[in-house]
């Protein structure tokens, strides 16, 4: 870690040092001398920002300025508001977040295009084809479509970073914040990197009044026109920008393939596997599209093959070239069959369209799959998660046909068997409006599950819908002191922010109340009688109460006990009593109890990390402290 | 160098799997190779199965077709067999032996098959070698060093365009004077496994 952060702030002009595409992303910002950097932490960008927040807090540690002021922002859009003023005080910013992040930002991100930046912004989003991390795989392409920013996409970690470094000059020409767009295979691939030099950020910046800036209907108005002319201006860069750019494989003829974003590198890699002779037209900048460019290489094509994840963004458009300048070319993509909008690409996908499209054999071998099945291995809530001891004291306290609306972290993960305490999701902060429409639009018990760092994020206007239309649901806030699922991130309930310094901690609780709950209960959950009973008085309570189940995360309990080289406590089962009824594993279901091949039960110490909970579960006494009797 | 090279990682989270890749991309920058690493984070960090790919040489992409894997190295035996989509007849699979079983045998009725069946499966796939890493890296000293001993495997299995000493010299540039020794011996354990294997 440390190692990483030396090299990635240090100014050695040519150096070639191995970076996350993530990491890429705030060495370019670096590069370009950002001031402002905020985000909301969401898998894949979660990178970008933990890598200021790891030199800022390292600065604080040395008593030494970072050169920029960081911030974990309470969401999306707040970080999108914080860098946005940064902005017009003529200050870099860059703002950082998932896709589904963009949808909360979007408020403030699509009048922001009217308003335009003073100051170079830069907008990455990461988008997560395949939903390796995420509730949906939405293609925030058409964002910049939809609101008129730029765009950008890299294929590798280095132009990443080049992008970035770049893209700063382009928003401030402009005068529009630009979107970079990122997909998950690119924010965490790593490649090499050669570095530039460091600018120095401009620190103090100044906000000149301008009417212009307050977007009543008037300015509003005559804002919009100002937009559309600013794209005329980006679309003649695009026209001239290095990242559009031709590539020659073979000797080719009339055949061109448009690729963008990481398929780019399965594309390249493809063809030259495949000995295709073919122009592929390297689209960089994505919005807009360079036409005159794109349309002189559709004219020079009588066919083209479009390769792009996800939705036919750029295929599309092309469609509409080709009718508008009466190319004649045959558009091969997603509406001829051969590409899919649905996940990510990967080279064998692109091989076997490829091989379809050119009628050439495909030289990879046909993919060998097992004769024995393979036992699943989806993630799970850790072995001491605080979150598996609340949803067995509620499964305990609630009756068998209540609902349980779950939200965005970690606890999710709930839905597995044997607990199945997540029942729909839709958002961050999600559980507690649905909550709310489950009340009124059923007689069964509502219990709602969030994380403390997505109360602060959307949480608390549904508890406050909750208590003006006094519906009658149990509210939990699974406070573990961190956002533990995106990599324990500090957030407003914690004492410290992303620099490392002293922040002022804000209890959960504290804001529950001040939202007007009559019935709060607050809970250890590692106190499985206690918090059951709490949870039966909170659903015989008429009206909205809330439960505030407090924790801190098992993981962060564990690097703390190593610290302190505390001693992690073990247990044992003790097989003469033990009478394999299957609690432990079978209601509870810690992973870090395993059957052994004769049907005993046994505790794996590698993977136990001592919350002693299984103690309180097992109904025969046979699970005890080691060392005790 | 024309030539490409694929390595697959695979294992459960939190057992460092990521971190290998990391160091094999490290050591390739340093050997001057190029390289493209791909990861997956996020909500497979929580116990979830884990793969990462390594390719070396004059490619572009991070990720490689199926079946054209040089090794696939696993520091989980069913992690190994999850990933065979990746092997051909002379990929080097080179395997721990040691289960973590996944609360879906416990909890959902699922199955860990039986290790000399899943061996033999992967046998019939691809060249397997079978390692004990988990009591190499227990004699070298310390546990927590069972990647070391993969990674030392790794480089006596003839593919990575670089010699042994530069993997091994990438592994100790990270780690404090204390663990260096004990990291060193790990990663001999490793490469001799695989002359025995």
């Amino acid at each position: 870690m440390v190692l990483i952060m030396i090299e990635i702030t240090e100014d050695k002009p040519g150096k070639q040092i191995l970076l996350l595409g993530n990491e890429a992303i705030t060495r370019g910002a670096l590069e370009a001398g950002v001031d402002v950097a905020t985000t909301y932490p969401g898998t894949p960008s979660s990178e970008i920002a933990d890598t200021f927040s790891m030199i800022a807090k390292e600065a604080t540690r040395q008593k030494k300025d970072p050169g920029f002021y960081f911030q974990y922002s309470v969401n999306e859009k707040v970080a999108l508001e914080v860098a946005a003023a940064a902005s017009f005080c003529g200050l870099r910013s860059l703002t950082c977040m998932k896709h589904v992040g963009l949808n909360v930002a979007s408020d403030t991100f699509m009048t922001y295009m009217y308003v335009g930046c003073r100051g170079g912004h830069i907008i990455v989003s990461a988008d997560d084809p395949y939903c390796h991390s995420s509730q949906n795989e939405q293609d925030n392409r058409y964002f910049a479509l939809f609101g008129g920013a730029p765009m950008l996409e890299p294929t590798t970690p280095q132009e990443a970073k080049e992008m970035t470094r770049i893209g700063f000059d382009i928003s401030e020409q402009l005068h529009l914040p630009l979107l970079l767009r990122t997909t998950t295979r690119l924010n965490h691939a790593r490649g090499p990197i050669i570095l530039n030099v460091l600018q120095k950020p401009r620190k103090k910046g100044y906000f000149t009044k301008d009417p212009l800036l307050v977007t009543v209907p008037s300015t509003a108005r005559a804002k919009h026109p100002v937009l559309l002319r600013q794209l005329e201006e980006a679309e003649k860069l695009s026209e001239k920008s290095p990242f559009n750019e031709i590539i020659t494989i073979g000797k080719p003829k009339d055949i061109g393939i448009i690729a963008s974003g990481v398929s780019y590198t399965y594309v390249k890699e493809m063809a030259e596997e495949l000995h295709l002779n073919v122009r592929i037209l390297k689209l960089g900048m994505t919005h807009p599209i360079p036409r005159t460019m794109c349309e002189k290489f559709m004219k020079s094509c009588s066919t083209l093959i479009m390769v792009e994840e996800l939705e036919p963004f750029l295929e599309n458009q092309f469609k509409a070239l080709a009718y508008d300048s009466g190319a004649d070319v045959k558009i091969y993509g997603k509406s001829s069959g051969h590409f899919s909008r649905l996940y990510e690409y990967t080279p064998d996908i692109v091989a076997e369209a490829f091989s379809k499209i050119f009628k050439v054999k495909n030289p990879f071998p046909k993919p060998v799959f097992s004769k024995i099945k393979v036992p699943s291995r989806p993630p799970s809530l850790c072995p001491g998660c605080p979150h598996r001891a609340t949803y067995y004291a509620v499964k305990k306290a609630a009756p068998k046909e209540a609902i349980y609306p779950t939200d965005i972290g970690c606890y999710t993960l709930g839905k597995a068997p044997p607990l199945e305490m997540a029942d729909v999701l839709l958002c961050m902060g999600s559980n507690a409006g649905m909550a709310c429409g489950f009340s009124v639009a059923t007689q069964q018990k509502i219990v709602s599950f969030m994380g403390d760092s997505t109360f602060f994020h959307s949480g608390i206007p549904p508890i406050i819908n909750a208590v003006h239309h006094n519906h009658d649901v149990v509210i939990t806030i699974l406070d573990n002191r961190t956002t533990a699922m995106t990599g324990h991130q500090p957030h407003p309930g914690t004492p410290f922010d992303g620099m490392g310094r002293p922040a002022t901690l804000i209890n959960v609780e504290d804001v529950v109340k001040g939202c007007g709950v009559q019935h709060i209960e607050i809970v250890d959950p590692n106190k499985i009688k206690e918090t059951t009973a709490a949870f039966k008085r909170a659903l015989e309570f008429k009206g909205p109460s809330v439960v505030v189940s407090k924790s801190p995360c098992i993981l962060l309990e564990v690097q703390r006990k190593r610290k302190a080289a505390e001693e992690i406590q073990l247990y044992h089962i003790n097989q003469e009593i033990c009478k394999r009824c299957k609690t432990c594993i079978g209601r509870f279901g810690c992973p870090a109890l395993y059957f052994a091949e004769d049907g005993s039960v046994h505790i794996d110490a590698a993977q136990c990390n001592g919350c002693g909970n299984c103690v309180q579960v097992c109904p025969f006494g046979a699970i005890s402290a080691e060392g005790s009797t | 160098m024309s030539k490409k090279i694929s390595i697959v990682l695979t294992g459960v989270g939190g057992q460092g799997v990521i971190t290998a890749a990391n160091i094999l991309g490290k050591a390739a920058v340093k050997a001057k190779t190029g390289v493209f690493v791909s990861e997956i984070h996020g909500m497979a960090q929580r116990g979830g199965a884990v793969v990462c790919t390594v390719r070396m040489g004059d490619v572009s992409s991070p990720l490689l077709p199926s079946g054209t894997a040089d090794v696939l190295l696993s520091t989980e035996p069913v992690e190994a067999l999850r990933n065979i989509c990746y092997v051909n007849k002379k990929t080097k699979v080179i395997t721990d032996i040691n289960p973590v079983i996944p609360f879906t045998v416990a909890v959902g009725g699922e199955q860990y098959p039986k290790l000399d069946d899943l061996f033999k499966e992967i046998q019939t796939h691809a060249e397997l070698y079978k390692i004990d890493a988990n009591k190499i890296a227990k004699e070298a000293g310390a546990v927590i060093t069972k990647n070391t001993v993969m990674l030392g495997a790794l480089a006596a299995s003839g593919v990575l365009p670089f010699k042994a000493e530069v993997l091994l010299e990438t592994i100790l540039e990270d780690l404090p004077e204390k663990y260096k020794n004990v990291n060193k011996k790990a990663f001999d354990g490793g490469m001799r496994a695989i002359q025995s294997a």
